[in-house]
């Protein structure tokens, strides 16, 4: 087997179990949210190999949300994958044809990205289909035993597993916010305008709230706090 | 709204979000305010995503806030984000015992 492929998948297995447990909560809350079965939550991780954007995803399905409002807030959480391809497309090989590009793209996560800009090397296709196929399979592979055990599990356990990816989404924000005052200003805003619109605005949807609130914090920090171009690089 | 509508929706504007760039870009973003805007937008994302919602996600108050308390410490050490998620929710369900 080719050596890239192989060095791929190993350096996937890390990303593999950290989802393996991350998409088991996604998968609970599948079943126990929106009332979908094992195979459409798996279809769901399957195709679209995101966490906050299928948590998100997920919130619209339960509640019967608008097609427009599943866009906006795609749009709004999975922007920062197209950061994250323009910085990858920099230092891919020259094996990386367009068809190549138009394939390993569905792979880029955060922990694919970070995996990735960490090597040396030039990005060869067969390296991140590799990483993909190992940390992808076990996005998948979670859900699907999330779901079947959000049927079977006691109601505490499931209900306790709920808190996880949450738990997963203060781990990336809370030690770059100890670092820069910029990243904690951030946070802090949107989380208080999130508050401020489930307490005081009760009638806009989950979503658009989410995509508001990211939207304003994110212009009022840009313009308080322009980056310097090193953090644009990262 | 049938679910394969969803489905599609959420995959098709997910992938064209990683493929447009990765295929299509080979230049660098000049608008500093546009960049550090792309900088900010997934910390704000997963803040505004996180609170309230945490707060109600174990169906009682106070198992929710052991399990962000117990995030929040942890993720300040900056462990891994596996052991801080699996911390959060055995500190929910293990205040969930005695309640």
């Amino acid at each position: 087997m080719n050596k890239n492929f192989l060095r791929g998948m190993s350096h996937g297995i890390p990303i593999c179990l950290g989802y393996l447990s991350v998409s088991f909560g996604l998968g609970i809350l599948s079943v126990n949210k929106a009332g979908l079965s094992i195979f459409q939550s798996a279809l769901i991780s399957a195709t679209c190999l995101t966490s906050a954007g299928q948590k998100a995803g997920i919130d619209v399905i339960a509640a019967s949300g608008a097609i427009i409002e599943m866009i906006l807030l795609q749009l709004t959480i999975n922007i920062r994958y197209s950061l994250m391809a323009i910085s990858l497309s920099q230092k891919l090989d020259k094996r990386f044809t367009t068809p190549h590009r138009l394939l390993a793209s569905y792979g880029i996560t955060d922990e694919i990205f970070a995996v990735c800009s960490a090597q040396k090397e030039p990005l060869t296709p067969a390296y991140m289909y590799g990483m993909i196929l190992i940390a992808g399979g076990g996005w998948v592979l979670g859900t699907a035993l999330g779901a079947a055990a959000g049927e079977l599990l006691p109601a505490a356990v499931s209900a306790a597993m709920e808190i996880v990816l949450y738990g997963m989404f203060i781990a990336i924000v809370i030690p770059p916010a100890k670092k820069q005052h910029s990243v904690l200003f951030v946070a802090v805003l949107a989380a208080a305008i999130s508050v401020i619109f489930h307490y005081a605005l009760p009638m806009v949807s989950e979503g658009f709230a989410i995509i508001i609130a990211a939207i304003v914090a994110s212009a009022i920090a840009a313009a308080v706090f322009p980056i310097k171009d090193e953090e644009a690089e990262q | 709204m049938s679910l394969a509508v969803y489905i599609i929706v959420m995959a098709g504007v997910t992938y064209l979000i990683r493929m447009i760039p990765f295929t299509f870009f080979r230049k660098k973003i000049k608008s500093r305010f546009f960049r550090s805007f792309l900088y900010y937008i997934p910390y704000a994302v997963l803040s505004a995503m996180t609170i309230p919602a945490i707060f109600y996600t174990t169906h009682n108050i106070w198992t929710a806030a052991a399990g962000t308390a117990v995030a929040l410490l942890l993720a300040f050490l900056e462990m891994p984000l596996i052991v801080v998620a699996l911390a959060a929710s055995g500190a929910a369900f293990l205040l969930g015992l005695f309640l």
